[in-house]
């Protein structure tokens, strides 16, 4: 067999390119590996019955608390004013070994503020959003044919590909300046605007997969095109839908950017709707940044709630997905 | 009447205008019209509350050199936004550097070379990179990544080489820095380019595919030199979607750029992005005039992103067009 | 001037057997035409002969093809060196999107490492005149590919195949997507093209069989044992096939009473 010269090369050529395909695969397996069994790990030693049913006490609040002096909120240095060492020795003044293990890096308190702030914010969030996106979702489908239709969709394309800090300077300067207030209405509306797109492009997918045999069928018993989408087009299309609402619930816990803007948060558990909230997310962004190892702790600690939060809502919905393909197979 | 109505909705094949069916309309399209008039608004009201800022200093908020809004007795406070993006640009760059790549090889062996049972549980794994929220990849980034990274990498190169490469000096404090932080963006934007370009390679008619390999080509040779080619605009789409997510990552960049405005050659120095600015700043303003700059630095932003998903998604659809309807 | 001889070939896609064992002969610069009903195996049989076949996920053929000697399904045999000596055109006419006309016909040359540009310009010219499409694209060489009629880019494809300068050319019904003009072109060529090379060609038209074709196979369908499986009939000289066929199955189909 006459080979040709270049031959060895090409055969060459040929296995390492394909092996390093086979490496560049594992270069994003081996990261989410990584990240999932850190946080996994680390956020778990966070956690006791302790970090779901109470809220972290900064020293100087739980000082406060025993001496009955209101201590000031500053978000930045909760140890201001109490005369706690900063090198890990006994206290001067004989306050109790508890105040000071946050420096030991135990966890100090919980996060419970933070697990109802985010139900609270995000659930309000997706309240907002469910109409308009599943309207405009309806709308996309079933008046597909329109001019105006490409320009909704345009907008939707826009809105899901803007960084998420451009809803939260928007919602900033309506609603927060306005009011003069951080609220959890605020951002709400925030994670709103990032969970639109989200419903309204499933939404859309899933009536369109909706066979038109079904609309004909209802459009030739004289239903009216209103009747037939609510009573059969939508039930048909609603697993999907409902896919696409946990999706977006999932995005919009995991967002922190927005809420910096306009919830602030907070270090006490609050329903309080139009005040500033705490949130797991951005309980995570601070206790990072925090120099205390107790603090640091929590942050494992809430995104460990926060990823299993995300982790749970994606694998349920892909097993939805595969089950449904699979019936209608 | 009822039936004759039945009748004409049969033969004239239009649909005909029920009762009921005239809400629906105006209600749908009144909602749908909330998706449009949210992206006006947005446009609107920061293009009004950059107003102030632009006036002052124009083109110089995002390119002047110095972002001082504390007034002194010497200087009266400047905002030039260029350290910020130049970190911004810097740090994306770095990433897509990084992930374009990985992200093409990883597209190229889920929709050509992976064997069909592996490819879904695969697939699942590379989304499963995006779902992550942001803030997790900047606490795994501060407290495992950049110890680990410092000492492996920045330290060693920065203490040897960066004596005479300027973008890898030292010193290396911290570890924050744009490599870092455009590594762990890497990481985040790869699912979004991978899975994007699975989905465009998966697109090209076999008989591409059949066409090389029956001159001889090997499977590399086809995939190189017949698939990727035919997929090459949507390729680019996918890049460019994945550059704009760089541009715009807030959470991650705050976390480990180090947040210093000091502009430094090397590439292991602390910077800072737009986005973080933004979220560091625009709540603890000091004027009016600051937080209207912070705002033009994030209507920046804004009009970036959406230039480069609306060219993203122009080559995207040129593709799907080409390979529907013209000849294979 | 290579001849093939085939035996045993059993084409399989997964566990199912899609073709009883072949045994045949494809003589050296003839045209051997595959005719028989649809589902019967040919383009698969054909696929075979230059291990096409193998690129579908999970198919595969045992027994043997010798092309001059050796087993192209021997165990060290590499099968992008077989495809370079036995070309295939397909029954869509395909273009390289990308490509101008040079670069497509050039395509498998530039594989070999063949860049100098004076020896790719002689060899392209060389493959488009024997595929009698250069004087109508002599001067646009430059332009798309795909901007070509059906009958012009089926030709490319020929062109292409034989810019490699293959031993054997196989042909998947290259003239069903074409119209009888652009058909007779085909046919024409074939003609002239078989005195250098070997031919194969599976058609579904027993005319153009009998035009054009030295040797003919017939394959038929077998639902005896519950599942359909390719067989051959019957193989011999055209003329015998169809003015004289052996077996009875051969008759049935030629007379268009069944298939």
């Amino acid at each position: 067999m006459n080979t040709t010269n270049n031959y060895r090369w090409r055969k060459f050529v040929d296995q390492i390119m394909r092996g390093s395909t086979i490496v560049a695969t594992g270069c994003a397996v081996i990261p989410l590996i990584a990240i999932i069994g850190y946080v996994l790990t680390l956020g778990a030693s966070a956690l006791s019955v302790q970090f779901f049913t109470d809220v972290y006490q900064p020293p100087n609040m739980a000082k406060a608390a025993t001496d009955g002096t209101t201590p000031a909120f500053d978000p930045n240095d909760p140890f201001a004013g109490i005369g706690i060492p900063t090198d890990g020795s006994a206290p001067a003044d004989g306050s109790t070994p508890a105040e000071a293990s946050v420096y030991a890096g135990g966890p100090v308190g919980g996060v419970l503020h933070g697990i109802i702030g985010t139900l609270i914010i995000t659930g309000m969030g997706l309240l907002f959003a469910l109409p308009i996106g599943v309207f405009a979702g309806i709308y996309l489908s079933e008046f597909r044919n329109e001019r105006y239709s490409t320009i909704v969709r345009f907008c939707c394309d826009v809105l899901s590909g803007s960084p998420s800090i451009v809803a939260g300077v928007v919602i900033y300067v309506l609603v927060v300046i306005r009011n003069k207030e951080f609220s959890a209405v605020a951002g709400s509306l925030a994670l709103m605007i990032l969970m639109i797109p989200i419903v309204t492009r499933t939404t859309e997918e899933m009536l369109k997969l909706v066979p038109e045999s079904m609309r004909e069928a209802a459009r030739g018993l004289g239903a009216p095109t209103w009747y037939s989408t609510f009573t059969v087009i939508i039930p048909a299309a609603l697993p999907g839908i409902v896919t696409g609402v946990m999706l977006a619930f999932a995005r919009g816990a995991g967002e922190t950017a927005p809420l910096i803007l306009t919830v602030l948060g907070s270090n006490v558990i609050s329903t309080d709707l139009f005040a500033p909230m705490a949130s797991l997310p951005l309980l995570a962004y601070r206790y990072t940044e925090s120099p205390y190892p107790g603090e640091n702790t929590l942050a494992w600690g809430s995104a460990f709630v926060l990823m299993m939060l995300v982790l749970i809502m994606n694998i349920l919905v892909r097993v939805a997905t595969r089950s449904r393909a699979g019936a209608n197979r | 009447m009822a039936k004759q109505q039945h009748a004409e909705s049969w033969s004239n094949g239009k649909s005909v205008l029920r009762h009921g069916d005239v809400p629906f309309r105006v209600g749908t399209v009144v909602l749908a019209s909330c998706v449009v008039g949210l992206v006006i608004a947005m446009g609107a009201i920061m293009f009004v509350s950059s107003s102030e800022a632009r006036n002052a200093f124009g083109w110089d908020v995002l390119f002047g050199q110095v972002w001082n809004p504390v007034v002194t007795d010497v200087a009266q406070p400047t905002f030039g936004a260029w350290p910020s993006v130049r970190g911004t640009l810097l740090s994306s760059l770095v990433a897509i550097v990084i992930a374009a790549p990985l992200a093409l090889g990883i597209g190229i062996f889920l929709a050509e070379l992976c064997p069909p049972q592996l490819s879904t549980p695969l697939s699942f794994l590379v989304e499963l990179l995006a779902a992550i929220p942001s803030v997790i990849y900047g606490v795994w980034g501060v407290f495992v990544f950049v110890p680990f990274f410092n000492e492996v990498f920045s330290k060693p190169v920065s203490e040897t080489v960066g004596d005479y490469i300027p973008w890898l000096a030292g010193p290396v404090a911290t570890g924050r820095g744009i490599m870092v932080t455009g590594i762990v963006m890497a990481i985040m934007i790869l699912p979004t380019i991978a899975s994007l370009t699975r989905d465009v390679l998966r697109l090209v008619p076999n008989t591409q595919r059949e066409a090389m390999l029956a001159v001889g080509a090997t499977r590399w040779e086809t995939i190189w030199l017949a698939v990727v080619p035919y997929a090459r605009a949507g390729v680019i789409g996918a890049v460019m979607l994945g550059l704009g997510r760089a541009l715009g990552e807030t959470m991650a960049a705050t976390l480990l750029i180090g947040n210093s405005q000091r502009i430094s050659e090397s590439l292991f120095a602390p910077a800072t992005t737009a986005a973080s600015l933004v979220a560091n700043e625009l709540t603890n303003s000091v004027s009016s005039l600051h937080e209207s700059a912070l705002i033009t630095v994030a209507f920046a932003l804004f009009g970036i992103t959406l230039a480069l998903n609306l060219g993203a998604r122009l080559m995207i659809w040129y593709v799907d067009r080409g390979m529907a309807g013209g000849r294979s | 001037m290579s001849s093939m001889t085939i035996t045993k070939l059993a084409p399989f896609y997964g566990k199912r057997q899609a073709v009883k064992a072949v045994d045949m002969q494809i003589a050296a610069n003839e045209i051997t035409a595959i005719i028989g009903p649809s589902g019967c195996g040919k383009s698969t049989v054909l696929r075979c002969l230059n291990r096409m076949h193998e690129t579908i996920l999970g198919a595969r053929a045992t027994g043997s093809v010798m092309l001059d000697g050796l087993d192209i399904y021997g165990a060290n045999i590499d099968a992008a060196l077989i495809r370079r000596r036995v070309g295939m055109v397909f029954q869509q006419p395909v273009a390289f999107r990308t490509r101008n006309i040079y670069e497509n016909v050039a395509a498998g040359l530039r594989l070999q490492g063949l860049t100098k540009k004076a020896d790719l310009d002689q060899a392209v010219e060389e493959a488009l005149k024997a595929a009698v499409l250069w004087d109508e694209v002599k001067d646009v060489l430059n332009k798309q590919g795909s901007a070509l009629s059906g009958g012009q880019q089926q030709r490319l494809a020929i062109a292409r195949a034989l810019a490699v300068k293959p031993d054997v050319l196989l042909l998947d019904e290259p003239c069903s997507a074409l119209d009888p003009i652009a058909t007779a072109n085909i046919e024409e060529l074939l003609a002239q093209l078989k005195k250098a090379l070997t031919i194969v060609i599976v058609t579904h038209s027993m005319q153009q069989a009998a035009r054009i074709s030295d040797q003919t196979a017939v394959f038929m369908v077998d639902t005896s044992s519950g599942n359909a499986i390719g067989e051959l009939v019957e193989k011999s000289s055209t003329a015998d096939v169809f003015t004289n066929p052996s077996d009875p199955r051969t008759e049935s189909y030629i007379s268009g009473r069944v298939g």
